[in-house]
């Protein structure tokens, strides 16, 4: 079979990698570019652990097939910061907020979660708690019972309007 | 919020750091089983039985052998027959079938290829002749009198040897006269309850890479709740010597449980062995769901006698757990479990029962959240019924320290008053439930564990400090080993890296379960630390020339009121000396930990039933629990509050499918359905301290109890709300809309 050529921007960089047609977009990114942090929790668009932008919008990467990404933009976890620090300088406030409101445990769904929440607030900065669960239940955690999920999600959200 | 108090305070413990291990996690840079990939590696898949019990004619994979990129496949025939009394028998005939497919899904043969994709297609090229065998699948169907046998190979090997039989364990407990006390009793309420098989739902499914190097030994990275166990099982299904095996922990993704035992690894060290070359096996969540996990399913009948006055005088009860195609200690745990109440009289009895279904594994308190189940129904019909406030009730009989459990064994100083009197005083409790909501509450136990933990802390030249356990974190453990160290050493906890070692560079430590790291390997960090303060106090004599005895650690420093006009030497000061002083500082602790002390929970929730539709909508949940003390809040409350929604999941939407031949209806999280966060309203946490007088902080564990009072909550609530006692786990809407009509 032979592999497809795919250019796309992926995280603000251009990027191209080969692929079988038949390959996933999440297989592509975890295997071709080593961007690990998507997962696959479960293959079939259900758990949302493999959450990406493309063209801003919230995807499940284990439902797009490689080529589809050609000229797209994407955003994974790993271009929400600008060079994470260990004084969490350059964290996106979801990265920051996730991480003093304990809002991960085992951390394998975080990855998601934090695209997820990124692609609610970009377009609705003042969430409602109800707008935050329904923006969320595509995603699926079963350490934490979401509870701390969410509240840190508002509290990104006052501090993403405060910096505005 | 903390409703009592812990009469100690400290410096660290109890306050809420940034985890150690988040940074990585939030970046997408921890590193988990299935993103690691070694140079030279291949990808394996499994064939797996399409049937739910046959026996295996033959096996020919010429077919496969030949096809593109396959570089290895191995059999049930690639592994030693393990003696039926061997510990590890079933393990090693559940990671690949011997003779007998037991359950579907049961795995046969292993490929390994260059691609995913080659190995896939290999396996189904594989040729296997089978002869149907009847399939077992209900548990009246399983014990009834000359039912076909599920596992030719089982027999009660938890209460010793008989002829072969679908009963793995049975396990009679009694105390006290319960049948006199039944008939004597002023209310007695009796009934059946039936739970189905729910799946511990991690959201990564199980990964392993192992390479096995052409000196024979093997290198594992692996998903697992205790890397030691992945090494002592793997070596024993192998028939290998354990030092053949290194196994490093990669982050986990969730367990719960289901990690506590051996899929892929034995399967994947042989196919390196066999290729000479690195495999990766990562389940599909389809595999996970078909023959990973699951908890059992079960029955029960359970009755339970009171005075008039509300004074619980006696129970009686048999409960069947389905553990799945192989003997299991879940049926044990059921009537263990019974523990929260004084009950004078007790006649229960459990049962471990085999069915062609997956070989079941730990979830969360095995076994305790069926019972609870049933026992908290009844106790609520009998409030109800004596026209008394459910707490109160429970708090007229609930046990203290001295009382007995089920296994006659005294409780020592326990919580479960102080969580009932902390709900009672709750803003919740308190409060009217919202228009058109109803309210229950349910009591849990669960007793915790202690066993073996290892751990070694280096001091080093700068004055941080290394803290090396063998316990996978899998809920913010590392966060809580920096914090009593730092509590111990009285330095900053952002000074100390918490490290999960691998086998070869830590003590052996047991699994991560039981609720036990943060307590018994917490223990050992103790240990370690203190043993640490000792020599820092004696090369801080030797620097200010003044006698050991009167050196004393005090917030991080050496001081000695002998020392005249010196400063008081800080650990960073000591370390930088300690080529001249006696060399590196270091020291390690191992200790088997007994005391840990049992945690109880009270829960309470409010939930609206859509009498059209059947659906259990929860407006408002609490979970009180008692953590001892709890080391880090945050991760205590995250654990009452993943059990919580873990038992909400389990109360309403949650249930295995099996088709009559034994098929897995629903492999899939579209189907198999766990709470998503719009299902769900915040859940409120009330962390008691009770201390455990067996720790050195007073820790109890607090990982697995909170799955264990939901169930009922729920089914108080509806019953309350409704009208309608549930009996019949998931309480999902037919059953509820049933339920409706039928008291209509």
């Amino acid at each position: 079979m032979s592999r497809t050529h795919i250019t796309c921007t992926v995280n603000g960089e251009d990027t191209d990698f080969l692929a079988n047609p038949g390959t996933s977009l999440l297989d592509a990114l975890r295997d071709e570019l080593g961007l690990t942090g998507a997962k696959e929790g479960c293959g079939t668009g259900d758990c949302g652990a493999c959450s990406v932008l493309m063209d801003g919008k919230v995807t499940c990467a284990c439902l797009v097939f490689a080529p589809e990404a050609q000229g797209r933009n994407l955003l994974t976890v790993e271009g929400l910061s600008s060079g994470a620090g260990i004084s969490g300088d350059h964290l996106h406030p979801l990265q920051q907020t996730f991480l003093e409101g304990a809002a991960l445990q085992c951390g394998v769904c975080t990855p998601g979660f934090l695209v997820a929440a990124k692609a609610l607030l970009d377009h609705n900065p003042d969430p409602t708690e109800s707008e935050i669960r329904y923006a969320l239940a595509g995603n699926l955690c079963r350490c934490t019972g979401y509870d701390k999920i969410i509240r840190s999600v508002q509290e990104a959200a006052v501090q993403l309007r405060s910096a505005k | 919020m903390t409703a009592i108090e812990n009469p100690k305070t400290y410096k660290w413990v109890g306050t809420r750091p940034i985890r150690h291990d988040g940074y990585d996690k939030v970046v997408g840079k921890a590193r988990f089983a299935a993103d690691l990939n070694l140079p030279g590696q291949l990808h394996a898949a499994y064939l797996r039985s399409p049937h739910a019990h046959a026996n295996i004619v033959s096996i020919d994979t010429s077919k496969a052998e030949a096809m593109p990129g396959v570089k290895a496949i191995v059999t049930g025939d690639d592994f030693p027959a393990l003696d039926i009394t061997d510990p590890n028998h079933d393990v090693s005939i559940n990671v690949l079938a011997r003779g007998t497919v037991l359950y579907h899904g049961h795995a046969i043969a292993a490929v390994a290829a260059n691609t995913k994709a080659e190995a896939q297609t290999a396996a189904a090229a594989i040729e296997v002749e089978y002869e149907l065998l009847p399939v077992v699948l209900g548990i009246d169907e399983a014990m009834a009198d000359g039912a076909p046998l599920v596992n030719e190979h089982n027999h009660q090997k938890f209460v010793g040897p008989s002829d072969p039989s679908n009963i793995a364990t049975h396990t009679p407990l009694e105390r006290g006269d319960a049948d006199a006390a039944m008939a004597a009793a002023d209310i007695v309420i009796e009934r059946e309850f039936d739970c189905a098989h729910v799946h511990q739902g991690y959201i990564e499914p199980h990964a392993c890479v192992i390479d096995t190097g052409a000196d024979g030994k093997a290198n594992v990275w692996a998903s697992s709740q205790g890397h030691f166990m992945v090494r002592a099982i793997t070596a024993a299904v192998l028939g290998w010597e354990t030092s053949r095996i290194k196994v490093t922990p990669a982050e986990i993704g969730g367990g719960f449980g289901g990690k506590t035992t051996v899929y892929l690894e034995p399967v994947a060290a042989r196919l390196s062995e066999k290729a000479g070359r690195p495999v990766k096996l990562v389940m599909s969540r389809e595999e996970v769901l078909r023959s990973s996990g699951p908890a059992p399913g079960a029955k029960l009948r359970i009755k339970i006698g009171a005075t008039s006055d509300g004074e619980l005088t006696a129970i009686d009860g048999w409960m069947a757990y389905q553990v799945g195609a192989y003997g299991d200690f879940a049926g044990m745990v059921g009537a263990m479990s019974v523990a929260s109440y004084k009950f004078p009289n007790l006649k229960l009895e459990s049962w471990g029962v085999l069915s062609n279904t997956p070989k079941t594994a730990a979830y969360r308190a095995p076994s305790a959240p069926h019972a609870a189940f049933a026992i908290e129904s009844i106790i609520d019909d009998i409030a109800s019924e004596l026209s008394m406030d459910p707490i109160e009730l429970r708090l007229k009989n609930a046990a203290v320290e001295g009382d007995l459990t089920a296994m006659g064994m005294p409780h020592p100083r326990i919580g479960l008053v102080e969580c009932l009197e902390a709900l009672k005083a709750s803003d919740h409790y308190q409060s009217e439930p919202a228009e058109g909501a109803a309210r229950g509450v349910a009591v849990g136990f669960w007793f915790n564990i202690g066993e073996q933990s290892s751990a070694t802390v280096n001091l080093n030249e700068d004055g941080t400090a290394t803290v090396i356990t063998g316990s996978p974190d899998i809920g913010g453990s590392r966060a809580s080993m920096a914090l009593m160290a730092a509590e111990e050493l009285g330095i900053d906890v952002y000074s100390i890296t918490p490290v999960v070692a691998d086998t070869e560079a830590v003590g052996f430590t047991d699994v991560t379960e039981g609720s036990r790291a943060t307590f018994a390997t917490g223990k050992a960090v103790v240990e370690a630390c203190r043993e640490l303060k000792v020599e820092l106090c004696r090369r801080a004599a030797q620097t200010m020339g003044v006698d050991e005895a009167e050196v004393e650690w005090v917030d991080g420093a050496a001081v000695s009121p002998s020392h005249v006009g010196g400063e008081p030497l800080t650990l960073a000061a000591i370390t930088a000396q300690a080529k001249r002083t006696g060399g590196p500082l270091t020291a390690t602790a191992s200790l088997n930990a007994a005391g840990a002390g049992p945690s109880f929970a009270v829960h309470c929730a409010d939930v609206k039933v859509d009498e059209e539709t059947g659906q259990t909508e929860i407006v408002r949940y609490t979970a009180v629990q008692d953590a001892g003390t709890a080391i880090h809040p945050s991760y205590v409350e995250g654990q009452m509050q993943g059990g919580s929604v873990q038992g909400i999941g389990w109360a309403l939407n949650e249930e295995y499918i099996f088709s009559s031949d034994g098929v897995l209806m629903n492999p899939g999280f579209l189907d198999y359905r766990i709470p998503v966060a719009s299902d769900l309203p915040m859940i409120e946490t009330i962390i008691v301290e009770v201390p455990n007088p067996s720790h050195p902080y007073g820790v109890r564990g607090v990982g697995e109890t909170g799955i264990v009072p939901p169930m009922a909550t729920i089914g108080n609530a509806i019953k309350a709300a409704a009208g309608v006692r549930m009996t019949s786990l998931p309480m999902s809407p037919p059953k509820v809309l049933k339920a409706l009509g039928d008291a209509r």
